[in-house]
């Protein structure tokens, strides 16, 4: 093995950089996603040491569910087990850098679970096999038993965190639609559920029609759309207590498409007047709106920039559907997507570099991703129908709705990789629909 | 026969007629079983189809459903010849509210659809308008791509979901 390592390391370089960082250096443990990590880093996940009885029951879950986050981004591989060759019987014990290294685990992930009461502690180290020392300091997280999902997620969280110098983002909801019944008749309900699948709660009953349902910034709340008075309105749901309220109720007109400004203080939306749909905002403080825009176009799809400065939005303006960029109170307008093809549900990248958005194009749906001048397009992801990409909190991956052709297609739930690597169906109980993704939960 | 089996359904989808303010006939997940679904059951005089003063006679012979191309509002002679017949039955029926809904089929992104719908809506209704009907008795809704009539995912489906219905509201109850 180590005989080959210099033509391994040649190979690399030649390859301009298909495998990842850590093989070219051997140096400090660290992906670079940047870099197109296709070879996962193998990690070591010994069974958390269960520091009294009742504590058992959770060590086997929480280890899974921190393995399925680490393997589920693509960048980490889980070696087995079976495999190991030292135990870990106490979280303070030594690590026996030799056994771990034997294996070719790059990553140590070393932890311990107790319970006292209806509290839950949960502890983890995490070590770089390769260079024998800590990948910083051991952490505890504590809460009601109940929330031991969320104790995995921050685990999980911690060590992507610090192996790939990017936020987490699995300790993070999702809101979604729901969906039951035949494609003529569906039913749709609001649900949120953990980002993984989890813990699926519904918001509504099902009995009116809703649609597209958007987090507020700090995920306390929803805006979305719904028939329940008849005609499309948006309301605004407080997650703590369900209440919803109407947000902007005019005869005549349809209100759809609202999203939080990053403040949470205001709402950007399209508002439809006589077969027309123009963009405007809503403070939600004083109910003041304002007019955003005013041509005889479809202009809806609108999302603010991370700063609150600008707002992105879709616009048929030119004849077809295709991006645009202008203050966020409205005024001069540049159009950045200039492909060929239909572009529409642009929404920025919590980092501010780049703006997804589904593109039809040749009787296909793509979700992609360009840079807020509309350079550098990437078609991340194609099917029969892809639409409205949702950024996880740490700007890396995009979730999305992919629905099957036919009679009996339905919608599903999928993320891919801002690389375009990594789709993965999302499991979800019935079908799903319009996610939106909210942030790393504190 | 492509034609008639779309009637057909088009018929069993538009049985219910709006008989409350709420103009969502769709409302409570059911597709097409009317209005008053409060509390789970609903029930709307059709009348005879062949008394032409009835609404199956104007859901059925005068036609109520008006198609579009693809992402297009514009109303083609087709669409205007039996937009006329609806503008001509409703001035002698001058009871009856209406209530316009737009679509668009499932080649389009759900916002967009949405706004589409409504721009099909409007044309209908503007249509009307100008050919006499009050616009103090039409209102519109858009459903945009979510309540199709014709569900394979082909031209001729896509073709017949693209459409605006001009759905009846009862005397005395719109």
């Amino acid at each position: 093995m180590r005989l080959f390592r210099p033509l391994a390391i040649a190979i690399a370089l030649l390859g301009l950089a298909l495998v990842p960082a850590w093989a070219q250096s051997r140096g400090p443990l660290k992906i670079e996603i940047n870099q197109g990590v296709i070879e996962p880093i193998p990690f070591a996940l010994p069974a958390f040491v269960a520091e009294d009885a009742s504590a058992q029951q959770y060590v086997q879950r929480i280890d899974q569910v921190i393995s399925a986050d680490l393997t589920g981004t693509g960048l980490f591989r889980e070696i087995p087990q079976s495999a190991y060759i030292s135990r870990i019987t106490s979280f303070d014990a030594p690590v026996q850098y030799g056994d771990w290294k034997a294996i070719n685990a790059q990553a140590l992930i070393t932890g311990a679970v107790s319970i006292q009461g209806n509290q839950i502690v949960v502890k983890f180290r995490l070590f770089d096999v390769f260079s024998g020392q800590p990948l910083g300091q051991g952490l505890q997280f504590a809460g009601s038993v109940d929330t031991w999902r969320r104790m995995a997620h921050k685990v999980a969280d911690a060590v992507y965190s610090r192996i790939t110098g990017e936020g987490g983002y699995f300790d993070s909801r999702v809101v979604f639609v729901s969906e039951t019944g035949p494609k003529n008749a569906r039913k749709k309900r609001l649900a949120i559920m953990d980002y993984d699948g989890a813990n699926v709660q519904y918001l509504t009953s099902g009995g009116t029609l809703v649609l597209a349902p958007r987090f507020s910034p700090d995920g306390k709340r929803i805006l979305y759309t719904s028939y329940k008075s008849g005609e499309p309105r948006i309301y605004v749901m407080d997650l703590a207590t369900r209440q919803t309220r109407i947000l902007d109720d005019q005869q005549g007109t349809m209100t759809f498409a609202p999203r939080f400004s990053p403040d949470g203080n205001t709402v950007v939306f399209s508002l439809e007047r006589g077969g027309n749909t123009d963009l405007y905002s809503l403070d939600l403080a004083t109910g003041q709106r304002t007019q955003l825009t005013n041509t005889p176009s479809i202009d809806t799809g609108p999302s603010y920039s991370p700063d609150g400065k600008r707002i992105v939005f879709e616009s048929d303006r030119s004849g077809t559907q295709q991006i645009y960029i202008m203050p966020a109170t409205g005024g001069p307008v540049t159009r950045i997507s200039f492909g060929a093809g239909r572009y529409s549900t642009p929404v920025w990248s919590p980092r501010g570099d780049l703006i997804a958005f589904t593109k039809q194009y040749e009787g296909r749906f793509h979700i992609g991703v360009m840079r807020t001048d509309g350079s550098d397009e990437r078609l991340l992801t194609a099917s029969f129908l892809d639409e409205g990409p949702t950024w996880a909190p740490n700007g890396r991956v995009l979730m999305f709705t992919r629905e099957t052709s036919g009679v009996n297609g339905a919608p599903s739930l999928y993320t891919v990789d801002v690389s375009g690597r990594n789709l993965r169906k999302v499991p979800t109980p019935n079908d799903a629909s319009d996610p939106s993704w909210g942030p790393l939960l504190p | 026969m492509t034609r008639h089996l779309t009637k057909a359904l088009m018929l069993i989808a538009v049985l219910g007629v709006a008989a409350c303010n709420n103009p969502d006939r769709y409302a409570n997940g059911a597709g097409g079983t009317g209005a008053n679904a409060a509390n789970g059951i609903s029930s709307s005089p059709l009348g005879d189809p062949n008394d032409p003063k009835s609404i199956a006679y104007f859901n059925q012979t005068v036609g109520d459903t008006v198609h579009f191309a693809e992402d297009q509002s514009t109303l083609d002679p087709q669409a205007q010849q039996i937009l006329a017949a609806q503008a001509t039955w409703l001035a002698r029926n001058s009871d009856y509210g209406v209530i316009v809904e737009g679509h668009a089929d499932e080649r389009g992104t759900r916002e967009y659809n949405l706004a589409l719908g409504a721009r099909r809506a409007s044309a209908v209704k503007e249509f009307l308008a100008a050919h006499g009907i009050p616009a103090t008795r039409m209102r519109t809704i858009s459903y945009g791509k979510e309540r199709p009539i014709a569900l394979c995912s082909a031209p001729q489906c896509y073709a017949a979901n693209r459409r605006a219905v001009t759905v009846l509201t009862q005397p005395g109850n719109s």
